[in-house]
This record gives structure tokens, C-alpha cells and sequence, in this order.
């Protein structure tokens, strides 16, 4: 490993693990896939370091571009505000998984990382160069000596997409209403024929508080929104006013 | 500075998946702890490749890839389906098979 290498490593490395860190402390679940993104970022970095680069790309697509949106997608359905709950339904189970987990780390990290101080380093410069390219390399692999395990995994992708849709696919229980029982229903219980009147617009201040005319001159509340009639912020006939449009309209200046 | 600094990286974000498992009870963040313990299995499998000089790491991590992919479709259909019916995403909610 030389001190380029290094560098990206200790960069990527504390990048990746504080964002596994706050993927499992943010108490909002986007937050922790903003978080967990990071980590899928840094961690395909290191795969190109390590002389993959297909498997980086790869990780960039698959993990940040397709299951990461699944995953936001899947957090906007559930509601966005859904954060954890604070009850345990097992009393005290989190304190002894909290410590087992940290236990099993630093065994790992302990075991794991004095076994291995005098590993080899081969270094894929051979097996990159020998097909000609790394996703070359890959590709002779994968149809040559793992040709059974790849073909058995388009069968679990068509099954997981059938699986998918099953268990996402909502029955109809009841008929969905055409135009015709929509109009009827409409019309039953007494509603308006057609487009409600538009309010009068004089523009001289918030127009649409001001209710339209009938011919007679007297205001009709339905032209007025229903909101701005829900908060009864009607704006009252000013008969001067009406008078001063009449007169513009006419062609008449005052 | 050998290459088993990978390898003691990518145990620290199993462990670090694990206790998302055990402690949080959301399902989505359990689902995405499992998702950085696959990776994190993943960096090991890169790692072990480059140290051997051999591409079989590379293309078991590729069907590690492959597997995530489509346990996240059905494990997310999964969440929505109990979402649907329960109105919670969390773990502790389909507690319906318990006894």
C-alpha cells in the first residue's frame, strides 16, 4: 500500500465509518439515509482503490442511485416523520445489545486485525491485465466458472420482482366510479351546474374577497372562493366604487 | 500500513450495522443496518481479492450486490404491505404471530 493509496484509505475510512455512525444515531430515518449514502459513496471509492473499479461503479448505481432512492421513495410512502419509538417491547434489551454488539466488534477488529499482519498483498496488476481489463476479468469469470450462480440469480431477480408486485398490489374492492356515477352523485345532492361564477374582479385591492354582481346589483356570495368564505373575508359592495367603474367603462372620466 | 486495514474497516461497519439491528426499531433504518453489513461483508470479500490476486473476491461480492438488490425490493414491499395494515413502521408493531 503506498502513501497515495494510504491517504485516500484513512479519508474514505473515517468518512465511511462516521456515516454508519450517524446512520444509526440520527433520530430521523432520512437523515439516516442521507447518512448511509455517504458510507455507500466512500466505501465505492475504496472498492476502486482496491483495483475494482467495476465493482466501485457498480456500487455507485446500484447502492447510492437505485436502492438508496427505493429506499427515500419507501420513507415518503411510510410518512417522513415516522421516528423510532421509545418503548421497549422487550424491557432492557438495548443496553445488553448495544454492549454485545460493541463486544463482538472489538473482537472482530482485535481477531481479525492481529491475524492478519503478515497477510500477503498479491495485488491484482496480474489478474486485471490478463483478459485485458478488470470488468474483462470479471466477465470471464462470471461465464465461465460461476456461469450456474449467475444464471440462477436472474431466476431470484424475477422472482423478487414478481414478489414485489404481489405484496404491493392492492385488490379493488369496490368498482372504481366512472364519469357517469361521478355526475349523478354530483347532481343528486343538489350541486351546481357547470363552473361557479368567477368573483368580481375590480383590481384595486385583494380581488378575490370581492363578490360578483347579479344584474340587479346585489352581491352573490358564491362567486367568492370557498376559503375566503370559510374565514367570512368578504369585502362589502362600496356602491361609490361601482359607480366610478360604470363611469370608466362607459368611456366617461370623473 | 498493510492491506488488512480494509478488513479491520469493514468489521467495524458490520459492528456498527449490528447495533443499528439490535437498538433502532424503525424498519427502514434496520433494513438500511442490514444493507451497510452486506457492504461492509463486501469490502472484506474486494479486500481478500487484491490480497490473494485473484478476481473470485471481486465477482462474489458482485453476486452480494445482486442478492442485496433484490432482498431490498421485497424487504421494502415488505414495510409498505405492514405499513398498509398496521399504520407503524416499526419492528415491534407486527407482534400478531407472537404466541
Amino acid at each position: 500500500m503506498n502513501t497515495g493509496e494510504a491517504v485516500v484509505f484513512w479519508i474514505c475510512a473515517i468518512l465511511a465509518v462516521s456515516g454508519a455512525v450517524g446512520m444509526v444515531i440520527s433520530r430521523k430515518a432520512v437523515h439516516s439515509a442521507l447518512w448511509i449514502a455517504l458510507t455507500m459513496i466512500n466505501l465505492a471509492i475504496l472498492y476502486v482503490a482496491n483495483s475494482a473499479p467495476f465493482l466501485g461503479m457498480v456500487q455507485i448505481v446500484v447502492y447510492t442511485g437505485a436502492v438508496m432512492m427505493l429506499f427515500l421513495f419507501v420513507l415518503m410512502v411510510v410518512g417522513v416523520d415516522s421516528s423510532d419509538s421509545l418503548i421497549e417491547t422487550i424491557k432492557g434489551q438495548r443496553i445488553p445489545a448495544l454492549l454485545l454488539t460493541l463486544g463482538l466488534g472489538i473482537l472482530l477488529v482485535w481477531g481479525i486485525g492481529s491475524s492478519l499482519t503478515g497477510a500477503p498483498d498479491a495485488g491484482l496488476e496480474q489478474a486485471n491485465t490478463i483478459d485485458g481489463g478488470n470488468v474483462q476479468g470479471i466477465a470471464h469469470l462470471l461465464f465461465t466458472s460461476y456461469l450456474i450462480p449467475f444464471e440462477a440469480t436472474s431466476a431470484l431477480l424475477i422472482t423478487a420482482a414478481m414478489g414485489a408486485m404481489v405484496l404491493a398490489h392492492r385488490e379493488r374492492w369496490v368498482v372504481k366510479p366512472t364519469q357517469k356515477m361521478l355526475s349523478i352523485a354530483r347532481f343528486r345532492t343538489g350541486g351546481h351546474p357547470g363552473n361557479l361564477p368567477n368573483p368580481g374582479i375590480y383590481a384595486r385591492h385583494n380581488a378575490v374577497d370581492t363578490p360578483a354582481l347579479l344584474p340587479d346589483g346585489t352581491p352573490l356570495p358564491e362567486s367568492i372562493p370557498a376559503p375566503v368564505r370559510a374565514r367570512a373575508d368578504i369585502a362589502p359592495v362600496d356602491h361609490v366604487d361601482l359607480h366610478d367603474v360604470r363611469a370608466i367603462s362607459e368611456g366617461h372620466s370623473k | 500500513m498493510n492491506p488488512s486495514n480494509y478488513i479491520v474497516l469493514s468489521a467495524m461497519l458490520f459492528s456498527i450495522g449490528g447495533i443499528g439491528v439490535l437498538v433502532r426499531r424503525n424498519a427502514i433504518i434496520v433494513f438500511m443496518s442490514v444493507e451497510l453489513m452486506l457492504n461492509a461483508a463486501n469490502l472484506a470479500f474486494v479486500c481478500f481479492a487484491r490480497m490473494n490476486g485473484s478476481l473470485d473476491g471481486q465477482v462474489v461480492a458482485f453476486f452480494v450486490m445482486v442478492v442485496a438488490a433484490s432482498e431490498v425490493v421485497v424487504g421494502l414491499a415488505l414495510i409498505v404491505t405492514v405499513f398498509r395494515t398496521r399504520r407503524s413502521a416499526s419492528v415491534d408493531e407486527p407482534n400478531l404471530l407472537k404466541y
